[in-house]
């Protein structure tokens, strides 16, 4: 039984749309019926256009973006939580206990040094055993380590993906969202984060990411999830 | 009202006049919890922190506040001792205006050891002590530990009242405004501090700004306000990138992009 493979996120009829009120109320739909399952230790890439609703759906499924119907079903403690309907408190809990998500850009926090930042997002580690993991973190992703005392707000672009991927990562979070994880890296870099994403899924981590490269999502996808665009539907 | 609310609020109603400064306003805070309260001038904002904090007494409904046995209490309802007490303790208040809370003819290490006196230490060189500690917490010079808050400068004095406030270690700290009127530098700062010093003590607090990056940064939740009613409440981060109402669509859609 230990073997049988468990769905760690479902989704169930997931709608989103905007309205817009300073727009006159303009209703802009953008997920409709969206049923969506990842297994643990399974690597779904959400593909489709640019504007068909990547980002907002996966969004969606952190919380961030507040659906409209459906369910967003999380294995959270050992219960299928619906974070669609659940209240902050809960949601909090689960981002803090199953949710980690690695957005586009880091936010900057003033004045805290990267390792810090990092080593924050730690879970179950003493403050020293987050400090080392933070370290060997920033160092696998080639960030030298006379900059982990550098609040990040001067780094380059690149160099900050790859402080918000450490922080990502170093929860060890059984559901991982990327959204758009090497979009301004290299190929060396990419290739490093090849290797979290298989090493996360080894470890029976479920990954759901938006990847702008084919070959990274070659390197790391299971299954492909197309999201369809509405206004093209209509 | 859940197990271990910290705070609770119930139709809240106030009107100055024919002007509604409260409209049947709920709230709830759980231990820890940072909950910003958002919107514009006269929204009612600081009319529900005064009314919260039992400073202003609401026309209509009620404030528990479960003490740390795990009694409720209702906070209009206690003698202006008990509530003196509390505010003393239990709870802080830091102002937008330092020198509402500061005594500017005291020393900054009075200052901060007059909370714990009043709490009953008499020890002074433990006070004088813990003093110094708690203006390195806020980053201020333990040489500057004797001189009086009119030489320090207006991120010094909110810097100071924190210290003055968190000394007692309260469990719930009332915030209007801690970081208006402050350069932008100072702000950040400022900002940073009260994030850690929340965040690794543990207290909860009811933030008022009508700055949604303050908000961001700090708060858990976030109620918006428009005209004495709670128009849209939910986690910082839904509220702020997902704004459904057209009071907080307006709000998020003014602020400047740095």
């Amino acid at each position: 039984m230990s073997d049988a493979i468990r769905p760690m996120l479902r989704t169930e009829a997931l709608d989103k749309s905007f309205v817009l009120h300073l727009r006159n109320g303009l209703c802009i739909p953008v997920l409709r019926h969206v049923d969506l399952t990842v297994n643990e230790g399974e690597c779904v890439a959400l593909t489709g256009p640019s504007g068909a609703g990547k980002s907002t759906l996966l969004r969606s499924l952190y919380g961030n973006y507040r659906a409209d119907g459906g369910r967003i079903w999380v294995r959270h403690d050992g219960a299928m939580v619906d974070i669609a309907a659940a209240s902050p408190r809960t949601v909090v809990q689960v981002r803090a206990a199953t949710l980690g998500y690695v957005s586009q850009f880091l936010r900057v926090v003033p004045r805290v040094p990267a390792l810090e930042i990092v080593a924050q997002a730690a879970r179950g580690l003493s403050p020293e055993a987050a400090r080392a993991r933070a370290e060997a973190l920033l160092l696998q992703l080639n960030i030298p380590r006379r900059m982990h005392a550098l609040p990040p707000a001067t780094f380059s672009g690149g160099e900050q993906q790859r402080v918000n991927l450490a922080r990502g990562f170093i929860g060890g979070h059984p559901v991982l969202l990327l959204d758009e994880p090497t979009a301004s890296l290299d190929a060396e870099n990419c290739a490093v984060v090849v290797g979290m994403i298989l090493e996360a899924k080894r470890q029976k981590v479920a990954v759901i990411g938006i990847f702008h490269d084919a070959a990274m999502r070659e390197a790391v996808a299971d299954r492909i999830y197309y999201v369809t665009p509405l206004q093209d539907a209509a | 009202m859940n197990e271990d609310t910290l705070l609770s609020a119930r139709g809240l109603t106030l009107h100055f006049g024919a002007v509604p400064a409260l409209v049947d306003v709920d709230a709830e805070l759980w231990p820890g919890e940072v909950l910003a309260v958002v919107g514009e001038s006269g929204s009612g904002k600081t009319s529900l922190l005064n009314v919260l904090s039992g400073r202003w007494q609401p026309q209509s409904g009620v404030v528990w506040y479960r003490d740390p046995e795990g009694k409720l209490a209702d906070v209009h309802a206690m003698p202006q001792p008990t509530l003196r007490a509390l505010h003393r303790s239990d709870w802080g208040f830091v102002h937008q205006n330092p020198r509402e809370n500061l005594r500017m003819g005291v020393t900054a290490g009075g200052n901060v050891g007059e909370r714990l006196m009043a709490q009953g230490a008499r020890h002074y060189g433990r006070i004088r002590e813990e003093a110094i500690a708690w203006l390195g917490q806020v980053e201020i010079d333990a040489d500057r530990v004797d001189d009086l808050p009119r030489t320090f400068s207006g991120g010094m004095l909110q810097r100071l009242q924190i210290a003055r406030t968190l000394v007692t270690h309260p469990r719930l700290v009332f915030m209007d405004e801690p970081t208006g009127g402050l350069d932008v530098s100072v702000q950040a700062r400022l900002l940073d501090l009260i994030r850690s010093l929340v965040a690794r003590l543990g207290i909860a607090a009811v933030l008022v700004t009508h700055d949604l990056t303050v908000a961001r940064l700090l708060a858990h939740r976030i109620m918006v306000m428009q005209r004495g009613r709670v128009v849209e409440a939910g986690l910082t981060d839904q509220v702020l990138d997902d704004p459904r109402h057209a009071y907080t669509q307006l709000l998020v859609s003014s602020v400047l992009q740095a």
